[in-house]
């Protein structure tokens, strides 16, 4: 996933509230006030649907809003495209606060900025496939010869090429979410808004989506708002996450932040049940490498081990990561009378992990090694150790904060 | 105890008054429609040049020609040779028992009427679904034009216009109006939300919105109600008859008065057979170009 902390926002969310019911104006005092979301529906029949939501989106990244049903997450995501309005608040993209766009505006903002993929995927049953996906150029009024030209380029990129002439009806579920995915970028809109895109797919399907969107993503580098109700989804696709409750965010961050700090108790209970091994990386697990060894000879090999308390070490030179030397091995050298340089002969090789692969491929391999195993970068410089005991700790009981 | 008090007897108006009140209402439409009725006939005018030239064309056309264009058209709408053979079958059977001339002259008028009924009732039934009050506003007019009895308001149409095809056909697109309205709101605000959220999000106008999305969407229910229209004109025919629409209606009227069984059976077959035939076609278009709506092909 990429770091793109660097990057400024490209979608402002700033002191959002809505409130439904059929005179919001005269109730936000109340919601002003701090009354609680079930005191104001009691007292004047409103339903607040987001209370103070502030974010920053940046350009490139994925961002995910995470929440449970009637957390509001559709409502907010919703407000982003202005499908709804927001009671307060400002909605900048770009620097423009889209929220005081005219109709005019806000139409030819829809179609050159933003598209949108929806849960039960939103197609035109009564348009065939290719037609659905060229349907952003066709209310654009892009010719037909062109627009028809693009959407068969994007149907192909999303693999279903052969399938223009079908109709909607004649899909399975994970071709026509494919359909709205190529509809969304056909229009080249730099945002795309996926409203629990995947939801409605089965479970083998999703995964298929989500490989694809990531895929798609390292290829366009479009700034994407997910929605969705699983938190796994969420950690597997977002490059940085936000915690929906009740119309508030309670946390935003990074996948591993929310993961291994969890705010509330709210966001600890949704935690709980995930399975890191596939969420966390071994970057964010892995210690740095307890003993390296760069000495050049046995003797000076053996000095650099003690000074640390383990029995083993990582044999470091100029070009980098070599393998593992054990004292033992060292040892019975010294004994034979050796005291000459560390040659190959003495150097284990162990398996070597990346540091940014997730957890669950690494398990078997540190499970089969006697030692921790080095993580190693694409230059083959070591960076640091992944432990039994440290993968244990991490997929083991929760509630053992892990800071890293 | 006095005899009478407005526990026993309910305290209604005063005979007089009521006669008076009618009197009142009755002269003033009179007075309205002495003033204004040839303006209102005026401008009717165009509708009734086109419904006598639409007749004539019907009926002083070779029936072999007219044959051929209706089972054209059913064709065209069906693609069902086995319904067309029905559609002859009836014609001809029609024609052998010398009812052709009346059941082109109503084919005529039904035809004028739905196309009325349609152009009049869509745009109607758009608006109500764009509107939550002008449903509200809608609504009860549509209750009371399919509950009143027809006779009730042929009286002031025919104090207006006198007796014809003009009132008769005024008649026929109240009473059969109703369902096309009814059912192009309900299919517009049937269709499928995330459907139109989609359309709006890729910038769609409301208009083409509602080209684009809510009137294709909804054109099942729409095609429900124009052939319910179609069926509730033809049931109007002998009541329409009654003020000098020429046509299937006036044989029937015949038997009525004077106990012809036969004639009145065999026009009334002659007016089921139209229907019929308009039903099946119009159903059968409406399933055949809404196929894929269905989704019963789903792989």
């Amino acid at each position: 996933m990429h770091n793109s902390d660097h990057k400024k926002p490209l979608i402002q969310i700033r002191g959002l509230y809505k409130l439904f019911g059929k005179q919001p104006d005269k109730v936000m005092s109340r919601v002003h006030q701090g009354e609680s979301k079930d005191q104001i529906l009691a007292a004047t029949g409103h339903t607040l649907g987001l209370r103070d939501i502030n974010l920053d989106v940046k350009a490139g990244e994925i961002f995910v809003i995470m929440g449970l049903s009637g957390s509001g997450k559709s409502t907010l995501i919703r407000h982003f495209n202005r499908l709804i309005d927001p009671t307060e608040g400002e909605i900048l993209v770009d620097g423009t606060d889209i929220t005081r766009f005219s109709a005019k505006e806000l139409e030819s903002f829809r179609r050159q900025k933003m598209s949108m993929v929806f849960q039960r995927f939103g197609l035109m049953p009564h348009r065939t496939v290719i037609d659905n996906v060229a349907y952003g150029l066709s209310v654009q009024g892009v010719g037909k010869a062109e627009r028809l030209k693009k959407a068969e380029q994007w149907l192909d990129t999303v693999g279903l090429a052969g399938y223009e002439q079908q109709y909607p009806s004649q899909l399975s579920g994970g071709q026509q979410q494919r359909v709205g995915l190529a509809r969304a970028l056909c229009t080249d809109a730099e945002i795309l808004l996926m409203d629990e895109a995947f939801s409605a797919l089965d479970p083998l399907i999703r995964s298929e989506m989500q490989d694809q969107l990531i895929g798609l993503q390292s290829k366009l580098q479009k700034t994407i708002v997910f929605i969705t109700h699983d938190l796994d989804e969420a950690l597997r696709l977002g490059d940085r996450i936000a915690i929906l409750k009740d119309g508030e965010l309670v946390q935003q961050g990074a996948p591993e932040d929310i993961l291994l700090n969890p705010a509330t108790d709210y966001v600890e209970a949704f935690v709980k049940d995930v399975n890191r091994a596939r969420a966390l990386t071994v970057e964010t697990v892995m210690k740095p490498p307890a003993c390296r060894i760069t000495a050049e000879t046995i003797d000076e090999a053996l000095s650099q081990m003690k000074k640390t308390s383990e029995d083993f070490g990582y044999y470091v030179n100029d070009e980098g990561y070599q393998g593992v030397i054990l004292q033992q091995t060292l040892e019975q050298a010294v004994q034979k009378g050796s005291h000459k340089k560390v040659t190959s002969i003495l150097i284990e090789t162990v398996p070597t992990i990346q540091a940014d692969s997730i957890l669950e491929s690494v398990i078997p391999d540190t499970l089969d090694t006697d030692y921790p195993l080095p993580v190693v970068d694409d230059d083959g410089q070591l960076q640091g150790q992944l432990s039994r005991s440290s993968l244990a700790e991490v997929l083991g009981d929760v509630s053992i904060g892990i800071n890293h | 105890m006095a005899r009478e008090s407005w526990v026993t007897e309910f305290p209604d108006m005063d005979r007089s008054d009521l006669i008076a009140l009618r009197k009142t209402l009755d002269g003033a439409y009179r007075e309205f429609s002495r003033e204004h009725g040839d303006l209102i006939e005026s401008f009717f005018d165009p509708l009734l040049s086109f419904l006598v030239w639409f007749e004539n064309l019907l009926i002083s056309s070779p029936w072999l020609l007219i044959l051929a264009v209706i089972t054209g058209l059913a064709y065209a709408a069906s693609r069902s040779w086995k319904l067309c053979l029905g559609v002859v079958c009836s014609l001809l059977t029609i024609g052998y028992f010398g009812m052709w001339e009346n059941t082109m002259r109503t084919l005529s008028v039904i035809t004028v009427c739905t196309l009325l009924s349609l152009v009049l009732g869509i745009p109607i039934g758009i608006a109500m679904a764009r509107s939550d009050r002008v449903q509200k506003l809608v609504t009860p007019m549509l209750d009371i034009m399919q509950t009143m009895p027809a006779f009730v308001y042929l009286i002031p149409v025919v104090m207006l216009l006198g007796i014809g095809k003009i009132p008769g056909v005024i008649a026929v697109v109240i009473y059969a109006i109703p369902p096309v309205i009814r059912l192009t709101n309900l299919g517009i605000r049937l269709v499928d939300k995330e459907v139109l959220e989609a359309a709006t999000a890729y910038g769609a106008s409301p208009w083409q919105r509602l080209w684009g999305v809510q009137l294709p969407l909804a054109m099942p229910t729409i095609m429900a109600g124009i052939n319910q229209t179609i069926m509730m004109a033809l049931a109007m025919v002998v009541i329409a008859s009654m003020i000098g629409v020429k046509g299937l209606g006036q044989p029937v009227l015949k038997s009525i008065t004077n106990q012809y069984f036969t004639l009145g059976l065999l026009n009334g077959l002659a007016i089921v057979a139209l229907a019929i035939i308009f039903d099946r076609v119009s159903q059968a278009y409406a399933r055949r170009t809404q196929k894929h709506l269905g989704g019963a092909e789903h792989a």
